[in-house]
């Protein structure tokens, strides 16, 4: 059973119609302060910006197809020190959405006082990518042409074999996916505060509305097709990385600059292991490393400073390809870590950023489980 | 280093635990359960405390094998450390498995401080399997 109402688009700008909506929030002093997407000034980036004064959001741009960064990780900086003391909604991607979900557990982010506004994601390109776009089309033209992740190869990779581009944990979604986004949007309480907040702002709900059943049957054909493309483009993966000498060749290019981690939003660690004391050793050291093999190679660690990232956050991988983006030597890192993610993931039945009161499987354990390991 | 097969002596790395395997370890000693002296045992206070991180590390730097002993589950010094490790080691085991890598280089066993000749006897198995299995590619790879 879901709440939802949907907004009538007029002029066909879709755009408008949602800043006007999230201008509404403000007006009714519903919330105080906002996380969205404002397209920047320069026109070749949307970027996240905290916006007090809801003028601001006339350059709100939530479909623009453009992720510079995962927004878990600024609300990570918002809320790391202190929980926000003033209503707070921040308006984030389904993937942004995940990350944030594995980062309250991972109590690095303080709910309280946010509202999660997430929307339907057709995708982004790599920010490089953006300004090409924005030169030629707008979001109102993205979101227009449909929502097909995987027929558009200029997709950043991770878009194209996502599996949940729609918001799993929202307190209100701004949906898209299954409607005509040039006639109506919907905007669907997905929690008992999300419906609070609307009913606040004078917006009638209606219980299993036409256009959210609409969604919902799109959404539920959606989620039939994706297990067998990910699947085929796992198996693809394998064949391409498999094996020690595939995977040493994947990775001749890392300079291990680490900007995977940096960019990463779940590899939450003040201070990376891989920065510590424990990876600066004596020149005697390296040399009788290198003495073992005959030669070492430099920087040292390179692949396992890889396995161990997959080792330590590999469940918690929401796919979001920022790691992608961030390396400078395009490696397919995005296509590595999914395969490991969803590998490791079903293993424990785990789903990143499906529900904040799942446990971290690496922090839980049952009686029964795994017993062949260990066991004769 | 241009070993034949046959001459190929392993290099095992043992991660025991200081109550269970790690005493089994002095047992099957003063016991003289004899055990190869290809295995290098290196005591944790509990298997719980094993990041996989070190493990790959080993084997990266030239262990043909790893392995993980702790306390049988339920048994844990710590209460629930051992089951803590058995979740990683499934984990760094699927990792392997899914990037083509020989999930049969990392080892677990459950080995009491009672069990000194158990202990003799797994570690035998295993310094076989790996013999078995040969030189580890990743070990000998210099360009990873």
């Amino acid at each position: 059973m879901t709440k939802s109402a949907t907004l009538q688009v007029k002029d066909g700008k879709i755009r408008e119609t949602v800043n006007s909506f999230l201008k509404d929030l403000f007006a009714k002093k519903t919330i105080d302060a906002m996380l969205a997407p404002l397209a920047h000034p320069a026109g070749t980036n949307v970027v996240q910006a905290l916006v007090t004064n809801p003028v601001y959001l006339d350059k709100a741009d939530v479909f623009a197809p453009v992720m510079p960064v995962n927004s878990a990780r600024l609300v990570q900086s918002l809320t790391r020190l202190t929980p926000v003391n003033r209503k707070t909604a921040v308006v984030i991607r389904p993937c942004e959405m995940r990350a944030f979900i594995e980062l309250v557990k991972l109590k690095q982010i303080q709910l309280d006082k946010l509202l999660l506004i997430g929307i339907d994601c057709a995708g982004a390109y790599a920010v490089n990518n953006y300004p090409k776009f924005a030169a030629e089309k707008k979001s109102d033209d993205f979101v227009k042409a449909g929502f097909k992740w995987a027929e558009d190869s200029a997709l950043r990779m991770g878009c194209q074999i996502c599996e949940y581009p729609y918001p799993l944990t929202a307190d209100i979604t701004i949906g898209l996916i299954g409607l005509d986004p040039t006639k109506q949007i919907l905007i669907q309480a997905d929690s008992a505060k999300g419906e609070e907040v609307l009913n606040k702002i004078g917006i009638t709900l209606e219980t299993d509305g036409e256009a959210a059943q609409k969604r919902q049957a799109a959404i539920a054909k959606f989620i039939a097709e994706v297990k067998e493309r990910r699947k085929k483009f796992f198996e693809k993966t394998k064949l391409e990385i498999g094996g020690v000498e595939k995977l040493s060749k994947v990775f001749s290019q890392c300079i291990k600059c680490q900007n995977c981690r940096q960019a990463c939003p779940v590899c939450y660690c003040r201070e990376c292991f891989f920065i510590s004391p424990t990876f600066e050793l004596e020149s005697e050291r390296y040399l009788s490393q290198a003495e073992k093999k005959g030669a070492l190679r430099m920087p040292a660690d390179t692949l396992l400073f890889h396995l161990t990232r997959m080792n330590h956050m590999g469940n918690s991988c929401v796919g979001c390809g920022a790691c992608e983006e961030a390396c400078p030597n395009d490696i397919p890192l995005l296509k590595i870590f999914q395969l490991i993610g969803s590998e490791t993931q079903a293993l424990f039945g785990y789903v990143p950023g499906r529900n904040v009161e799942e446990v971290l499987p690496a922090t839980a354990f049952k009686e029964k489980e795994f017993e062949r390991i260990g066991e004769k | 280093m241009g070993e034949t097969k046959e001459q190929f002596e392993p290099k095992i790395i043992g991660f025991l635990c200081n109550w269970c395997t790690g005493a089994a370890s002095d047992l099957a000693g003063t016991t003289r359960s004899q055990y190869p002296p290809n295995v290098h045992p290196i005591r944790v206070m509990c298997s719980g405390t094993v990041d996989p991180v070190y493990m790959i590390k080993a084997l990266m730097a030239g262990a043909d094998s790893v392995m993980m002993g702790g306390c049988h589950p339920g048994d844990c010094h710590y209460v629930s450390g051992n089951y803590k490790a058995r979740r990683r080691v499934a984990m760094l085991k699927q990792i392997f498995k899914s990037l083509g890598l020989d999930e049969n280089r990392v080892y677990a066993r459950w080995i009491s401080a009672s069990e000194g000749p158990e202990f003799a006897k797994y570690m035998n198995q295993v310094t076989e399997e790996t013999r078995k299995q040969g030189p580890s590619a990743l070990a000998g790879d210099w360009s990873v």
